[in-house]
């Protein structure tokens, strides 16, 4: 599903990501682990196709297709799908109404037609109850006025209606209280199939404990240092960062 | 200046010759009125960038044109091929070409009798007292070259009063036309709304392509005690356009007067908006200025709390692109013994391209000590961020781009009351910022 390949970044003249190499299968789940400036948000902001980020070296493919050259537009049209850190607030813009322009310009990529206005109400409004929000946000801005919580189900309100192939998740667990983390889990769980895939970007092992990942990185100073199981992370919680180094 | 100074003879020469074609002959007060104007503007001639007012206007474009002066009686029998699409569903329509109105392409079928509409024209024959008692009045201690010039050369207008007590049941829409190339326009607009009288007037001016001209409308609003009206305004005029217009209001105690401005087209426009409030009266004004190219759009509002108790509320945002330059001049003045005044002016703009421009100087001027008044500007560009949110969300850069300032835009879309009007706004704003196949969603 998503090949990462000895994969160089700068930003600016420094670099942060000092060959990564990832493969996930479909239906993997993996979670890349790390502490604080190993180059996790950079790794996802390049995979979403961000600017200010310069590759250097190695590549990135979605499906066998080169990513690094597609507009940030084109990826989440193949699949691509990225749970932000910290979702951005757009005033004037209605949920539902990105919503819909965001299902309707991949389905038209797809050479698909307009999704029915009514058919697409009744499944947005499915999603919704599964994420224990109310019908309302639909019809609120964009995260305007969101708390942390609410932002965060938000994003994978928007994952569960584009039904993305590779979803990447940024510190979804970041500023959620333990019961909206249940809620986000179950909603990500919910959406684990055989043809879907996902990378969890976590500073914590906390939201591992509800989405059990089948792989986990460990990240440190722009390398993966450690692969392992589910334990691994574990082992990472009672030990803390700081032996990372010593294996690396 | 040499040339500045012969295009003014021109239109003061011409004067007298076409004094004896505009409307309300034989009345002595108006005829006063109007030599008393022309003197006024033969003297100061249009304002220029040396009055504070007019200081970011240039009006030289206008004076260099030497506009014919729309004066030859010729009313329009046949609707100019554009009329339909400038038509807002569900109201009574006064349509004025080239400065004249037409009965036949005008349609108040089912106007109760106490709602007067007609031509200002036709209102100084059949009631030219009551017209006396209004026209000149809220312009009176306002005066500026455009006012002289309308008031000595307006050869028509709107005349509407709704009398006492009466709800008018649908919009009134005025369509202004300007369909022939290098005319002067100028038309007068009375708008009355009697004690406890509620109406909704919308103005709209139009024109033909690109086409230049120049039109100067002034519009003198009255809002008696208890009453509430309701203006928009639709500028969409030609490309080469020039567009001078007045809203001169007053108000009343205890009436709300709540005015919205659309302003799309033009090259050189100029609005402005003034309205005097009585005790424990009430106004919000709002506009949006949507500007591209070499455009100009200027918007000059003042706010006078004359009186206790009063309440105003003002938003203007400002889109601009290309090398258009907006300005936002208001100013809101609270006069001596006018306590208790609650007051908040904003002005909101979007700079889309390096080489647009705004200038705004929002300004309190304040005589009284016990009053609540705030202003806030903000000029501002899209964010990187939100476009890549987005784009991370399936959306083009372009759409992005169009989706966000479209928002920018839509909060001063939500405040229109009229539906048939709303959806009117919002296809002239589809049109200017495309969001590809999801743009129905809006209407």
């Amino acid at each position: 599903m998503l090949s990462i390949k000895d994969l160089q970044v700068n930003v600016g003249d420094k670099p942060i990501l000092k060959g990564i190499s990832l493969e996930i299968k479909p239906g993997e789940v993996h979670a890349i682990m790390g502490p604080n400036g190993s180059g996790k948000s950079t790794l996802s902001h390049v995979l979403a196709g961000k600017e200010g980020y310069t590759i250097t070296g190695g590549s990135i493919a979605i499906e066998g297709q080169d990513l690094a050259e597609m507009a940030p537009e084109l990826r989440a049209r193949e699949g691509l799908f990225l749970a932000f850190q910290y979702p951005v607030e757009i005033p004037g813009v209605s949920n539902i109404y990105l919503l819909k322009a965001a299902l309707n310009a991949i389905r038209k990529h797809r050479g698909l037609s307009e999704v029915d206005a009514l058919d697409f109400l009744t499944r947005v409004k499915e999603k919704i109850r599964l994420l224990g929000m109310d019908e309302k946000f639909l019809y609120r801005a964009v995260n305007q006025g969101f708390s942390g919580g609410e932002k965060k189900r938000n994003e994978i309100l928007q994952m569960a209606v584009m039904e993305p192939k590779m979803c990447i998740l940024d510190e979804t667990d970041s500023g959620l209280d333990i019961d909206a983390l249940q809620i986000v889990a179950a909603g990500v769980n919910s959406l684990r199939s055989e043809n879907r895939s996902f990378l969890m970007i976590t500073h914590y092992q906390r939201l591992l404990d509800y989405i059990t990942p089948d792989v986990v990185h460990v990240l440190a100073d722009g390398r993966i240092v450690k692969t392992g199981g589910p334990e691994l992370a574990l082992e990472l919680e009672q030990k803390g960062y700081g032996w990372i180094g010593q294996v690396a | 200046m040499a040339i500045t100074a012969g295009s003014l003879e021109k239109y003061v020469e011409e004067y007298p010759e076409i004094q004896s074609t505009l409307p309300g002959q034989g009345l002595a007060w108006l005829e006063q009125l109007r030599q008393q104007s022309w003197v006024q503007f033969s003297t100061h001639g249009f304002p220029t960038i040396q009055e504070e007012d007019w200081r970011y206007t240039n009006v030289t474009p206008l004076i260099k044109k030497s506009f014919q002066s729309a004066v030859a009686k010729t009313v329009a029998t046949s609707a100019p091929e554009a009329l339909a699409s400038y038509l807002i569903p569900d109201c009574w329509q006064v349509v004025i070409v080239d400065g004249h109105f037409s009965k036949t392409l005008s349609q108040l079928e089912g106007l109760p009798e106490d709602i007067t509409v007609m031509a200002l024209s036709d209102a100084l024959t059949e009631c030219p007292e009551k017209v006396a008692s209004y026209l000149g009045k809220a312009v009176e201690k306002e005066g500026h070259g455009f006012i002289h010039y309308n008031t000595a050369w307006f050869s028509e207008g709107l005349f509407v009063s709704i009398a006492q007590n009466v709800k008018m049941k649908q919009p009134l829409q005025l369509i202004h036309i300007v369909s022939q190339e290098n005319v002067a326009t100028a038309t007068r607009n009375i708008i009355i709304a009697e004690a406890g009288a509620e109406g909704v007037v919308i103005e709209s001016y139009f024109g033909n392509q690109d086409q230049a001209y120049l039109t100067s409308s002034i519009s003198e609003v009255f809002v008696a005690e208890n009453a509430h009206l309701t203006l928009y305004k639709l500028q969409n005029e030609a490309s080469k356009a020039l567009h001078f217009s007045g809203i001169y209001s007053q108000q009343d105690r205890q009436s709300t007067f709540n005015y919205l401005d659309f302003s799309f087209g033009a090259l050189i426009a100029r609005n402005e908006l003034h309205t005097s409030l009585g005790f424990a009266s009430s106004c919000d004004l709002n506009g949006l200025f949507v500007a591209g190219g070499r455009q100009h759009i200027d918007n000059h509002t003042w706010i006078k709390h004359q009186q206790a108790h009063g309440s105003s509320r003002e938003l203007f945002k400002g889109i601009l692109d290309g090398r258009a330059r907006g300005v936002f001049q208001g100013c809101v003045e609270v006069f001596e013994g006018a306590q208790k005044i609650d007051s908040e002016m904003h002005n909101h703009n979007l700079l889309l391209s390096d080489n647009a421009e705004i200038d705004t100087k929002p300004q309190l001027i304040i005589y009284a000590d016990d009053v609540k008044c705030a202003h806030g500007v903000t000029v501002g560009q899209l964010e990187d961020a939100s476009i890549f949110y987005l784009q991370s969300r399936s959306v083009s850069e372009e759409d992005a781009r169009d989706m966000l300032t479209f928002a920018f835009a839509n909060e001063m879309v939500d405040k229109i009351k009229v539906s048939s009007f709303k959806k009117y706004i919002l296809a002239l704003l589809l049109q200017k910022f495309p969001q590809g196949s999801i743009e129905q969603e809006w209407l």
